[in-house]
């Protein structure tokens, strides 16, 4: 997939718009001011990102946005949010209780997603949730160290560990 | 205002933690476990914190910590992968290990 290089200009069009506007909104939360010096400089600095890094752009294969896949992403950054908080707090809770109650081991999960954007952001999520850490990704499985294992077999472990994003993330890219 | 106070006094204690859970850690990956869960909601609460206490910044913090939530688990996956590849070993602790299982093809690694 890194050979194939030839995209329509439709794509690069496209690509490059999306990319010059969220570049350019990203400018302007940053500085925050719409003083014309400083918007005119995010806009050159958005333009020459843009025209040189499009093609990379276009190979994570972002899926065409629609109000269905949109609703469903603020949803998943909430529960992502919420694993967030409840993974801190009960690793917080483990350390600092004097026993120290690690139940540590290595386990494989398989997964169902086939776009690689759709795996990297399962396996971001994975690292942040509760006492789940993903070690290495190889086609469509990941192998995860787990701070208390809880289940050893393939599908049990992928049920516990990734099921509550991969519903979520399958709608979104598929 | 007194909130901000309040969050940011949240996020340092959990940084806090964070650091005393890789003191107390046997191996470098549950020392990554600690790391990465509690210095993600220990620096997002302590940026957004300055953030409420001076409401002109409030944007650019939110961004800086969304920021911060995303390379957090790039930074430490990138750690343990390449312990896991220089096979730095588990501690004696860790009921299983799948990772003999989990074989490279080396043919397919483009």
């Amino acid at each position: 997939m890194y050979k194939n290089n030839n995209y329509s200009g439709k794509d690069r069009i496209k690509g490059f718009l999306w990319l010059f506007f969220s570049l350019f909104i990203l400018w302007l939360l940053l500085t925050s001011t719409f003083y014309y010096q400083e918007f005119w400089v995010g806009i050159v600095i958005s333009f020459i990102i843009a025209i040189t890094t499009h093609e990379f752009y276009i190979r994570l294969g972002f899926p065409p946005v629609t109000p269905k896949r949109f609703g469903f992403f603020i949803l998943y950054i909430f529960i992502l949010f919420w694993e967030i908080i409840r993974a801190n707090l009960d690793v917080a809770s483990r350390i600092i209780r004097p026993s120290l109650p690690i139940n540590p081991g290595v386990v494989i999960i398989k997964t169902r997603l086939k776009s690689d954007l759709a795996k990297i952001i399962l396996a971001n999520s994975i690292t942040l949730t509760p006492g789940t850490f993903t070690l290495d990704i190889q086609e469509d499985r990941l192998l995860i160290h787990w701070i208390d294992v809880r289940a050893t077999a393939i599908e049990e472990a992928t049920e516990i560990i990734g099921g509550r994003f991969e519903k979520y993330l399958r709608i979104i890219f598929q | 205002m007194t909130w901000g106070w309040w969050v940011t006094g949240f996020g340092v204690i959990f940084l806090f933690l964070g650091s005393l859970g890789i003191y107390r850690m046997p191996d470098v990956y549950n020392r990554l476990q600690a790391g990465t869960k509690c210095t993600t909601l220990g620096a997002f609460c302590a940026i957004l914190g300055v953030g409420i206490i001076e409401p002109s910044w409030f944007w650019t913090t939110l961004i800086i910590a969304v920021f911060v939530l995303l390379t957090n688990p790039i930074s430490s996956h990138a750690f343990g992968r390449a312990s896991y590849m220089s096979s730095v070993s588990f501690c004696e602790k860790t009921k299983v290990n799948q990772s003999e299982d989990f074989c490279r093809d080396e043919d397919n690694d483009t």
